[in-house]
Order: C-alpha cells, then structure tokens, then sequence
C-alpha cells in the first residue's frame, strides 16, 4: 500500500465538502424530504440525483474517451444486488437515510441519523461476519461480472445517454407541470 | 438575483436551499472531478466498512477482526475515501452553518404524525433502518452514492439494477410502513 499524498488527503477533502455541501442544500439531508420521496409526495431526491446523473455521466463519458478517466463498473452478480437492493430499500424507509446522507445529516444535528450511524456500523460489522457464508451463497450467483448498458444492449454510449438525457428532461417537465398544478388549487 | 455577478454570487451562497436541480448538477460537475483528478468515483459505504472493523475489536478481538476474510480485503487505514468522509461531514455542517440551519432534531415529523413523539421508538428505528441499509449496501457492493450515482453515470448494468430495486422496494415498503394517507398535509 502505497502512503497517502499530502494533495490526495487535500483533494478528498475538498471533494467531499463540495458532496456534504450540496447534498445540504439540495435538501436531501433532510429526513422528511427523503421519506416524502418514497410517498411520491415531494420528487426531491430523484431530482437531485437524476441530474448528477445526466451532467456527471455526459462529463465523464468525454473525459474516458479523452483517456482522462477511466470506468470503475462494479460487478453484476444479480442476485447480491438486488437482495442486497431491497434491503437497502426497507432499511432507507425505516431510517430515513442513506450512508451519504445520514453522515450529512449527523454533522448537521440529526441526533436520530447518528443512532442510525451506529446501526450502519452493525451492519457493516454483522456483513463482515456472514461474509464467507454470503460469498459463494450470494454473490457468486447470477453473476455476470462488470457489465455495461451499452454492451449488453448493443445500443451505443452517445446513443444511450441521449436517451436518458431526453427520458430525464421530459420526466422533469411532467413533475414540475403536475406540481404547478397542485400549487394552483 | 441581480446581474452583479459579485452580489449575485453571495446570495446564492446564502441562500438555504438551492434548486435540487442546481445541486444534482454541482453533484454532476464533482462526478468530473472525482473521475478525471482523483480517479476515485465518489462513494461511502466501502470506506465505512473499513472504519467498522474498529468498532469490531471489542466485539471479535482484533485477532477476529485481522482473521476475518471479508476485512482482509479492505483493512482499515486512512485512504482517500475514509478522508472524503471527514470532508463529507465538514461540508455537510458548514452549510448548516453559515445558513443558520444547524439543529437538533431528535424526532422528525414524518415519523412524528405516524409512530408518535418517543425518542426511544425513533432511535430503535433508526438503529435497525441503518443496520439494514449498510447490510443491503455491501451486499449490493454499494449504496446511493457510489452505485446510484457513480455507478448509473457509468451505465452500469448493476447499477441501475440496484437503484431501480432500491425505489420500487422503498416505494412499496413506504406505503406498509407510513401508511398511504398518513400526514398528508
């Protein structure tokens, strides 16, 4: 292992309080916008993060081509990720946050989002000891290693981000349209 | 916001909530960054494995911990993604701050208008919500960030495997959980 830079340590720093800072005044450090998003009622958080994901997939699809980055695709063994998906999906709802978020909301008060650092730290220790147990049970089932949209659908890169930039823009205009609406009556 | 780029500037920072579609695409823009300088995509949840393993000693002993496979893989030391945390927080309470927004919450009111004021029903909320999303998490390989924001911009088949099973679980358990008219303003 390689000792960590003085410019790395500084680079991470800045690169996570720009994160921590936007993800506080997008709102998504809230407890109640998060669960307004799972009751459909506020479209905050699929905001927030559809966004990120049109400008940063664009960005970051020139800069591979340009050889500036390169792709870290993490593994498709399907039947870990959807399992592990849907808990994630329940525990959100109980809790309210994410990993990201909650850390967020700690630093900003939430007393209740730092109980829930603590069980994260339960389920990061309690993962740890089913681990080799989970390995050849789980995860190595219905694996099909890092795979891309554009592999598997032989639609090309451009192809596929055109689209979701255009699904993305008319989904926002619809959300925007229906909550205008709703503030009208 | 006036045409004086000067004032125009302090007011944005001033302002408490930002448009969610101006922080998704500040998100966007750190997703360049995080990729084409850092070469590390933004996430949490590998780095919180790795600071678990400490809260693990008094649990398993450090010989535990240090026999321990899943461990073995990531060990505990001071990288780039342990201090992008610290950042994280950092941000995350300098935006509160300087937008007076720092707060003690105990209960919130979404959980409020549903289970009741008792902080103690709330912390064992939050405490069995965080154990399941860090379980699902690593499971998964990933959480919101460095699978629902990360991993989508990348097209990742597992990906947006896992982010579409996160919302459609969430979505569902949500209506169990808050019930469907519950709070409604």
């Amino acid at each position: 292992m390689t000792p960590i830079t003085t410019s790395q340590i500084l680079l991470a720093l800045c690169i996570g309080f720009a994160f921590g800072w936007l993800l506080h005044r997008g709102k998504v450090t809230n407890y109640n916008v998060i669960i307004d998003q799972f009751l459909l009622r506020d479209f905050t958080v699929l905001k927030v993060m559809l966004s990120a994901i049109v400008v940063g997939g664009i960005g970051v699809f020139v800069l591979v081509n340009l050889g500036e980055a390169k792709y870290a695709v993490k593994d498709a063994n399907l039947l870990g990720v959807m399992l592990g998906a849907a808990l994630f999906g329940i525990g959100m709802v109980i809790y309210g946050y994410c990993p990201g978020t909650s850390l967020a909301a700690m630093a900003t008060g939430s007393i209740h989002a730092a109980v829930g650092v603590f069980g994260m730290i339960g389920g990061a220790i309690l993962y740890a000891l089913t681990f080799d147990w989970v390995k050849p049970n789980v995860l190595s089932v219905w694996s099909y290693g890092k795979v891309r949209l554009p592999e598997l659908t032989g639609i090309p890169d451009f192809l596929c981000f055109l689209a979701l930039a255009l699904g993305v823009v008319a989904l926002f205009y619809f959300i925007e349209r229906r909550d205008a609406r709703k503030k009208l009556r | 916001m006036t045409l004086d780029s000067d004032t125009s500037y302090r007011s944005i920072l001033k302002q408490i909530n930002w448009s969610p579609y101006l922080a998704g695409i500040g998100i966007g823009v750190l997703c360049w960054i995080a990729f084409g300088v850092a070469k590390d995509p933004l996430g949490v949840t590998t780095a919180f494995s790795r600071i678990s393993s400490l809260f693990a000693i008094p649990l398993i002993g450090a010989e535990g911990v240090a026999q321990n496979t899943y461990w073995k893989s990531m060990p505990l030391h001071f990288d780039y993604g342990v201090i992008f945390l610290i950042g994280l927080m950092l941000g995350a309470f300098v935006s509160a701050a300087v937008s007076k927004k720092l707060q003690i919450e105990v209960v919130p009111t979404r959980w409020i208008e549903r289970f009741g004021g008792a902080p103690i029903k709330r912390f064992v909320g939050a405490f069995v919500g965080g154990v399941l999303v860090m379980y699902g998490a690593r499971m998964a390989g990933g959480c919101t960030s460095g699978h629902g924001v990360s991993g989508t911009l990348q097209l990742a088949l597992s990906s947006w495997v896992f982010v579409i099973v996160v919302f459609a679980t969430g979505i569902a358990f949500s209506v169990f959980f808050f019930g469907r008219n519950r709070g409604q303003p």
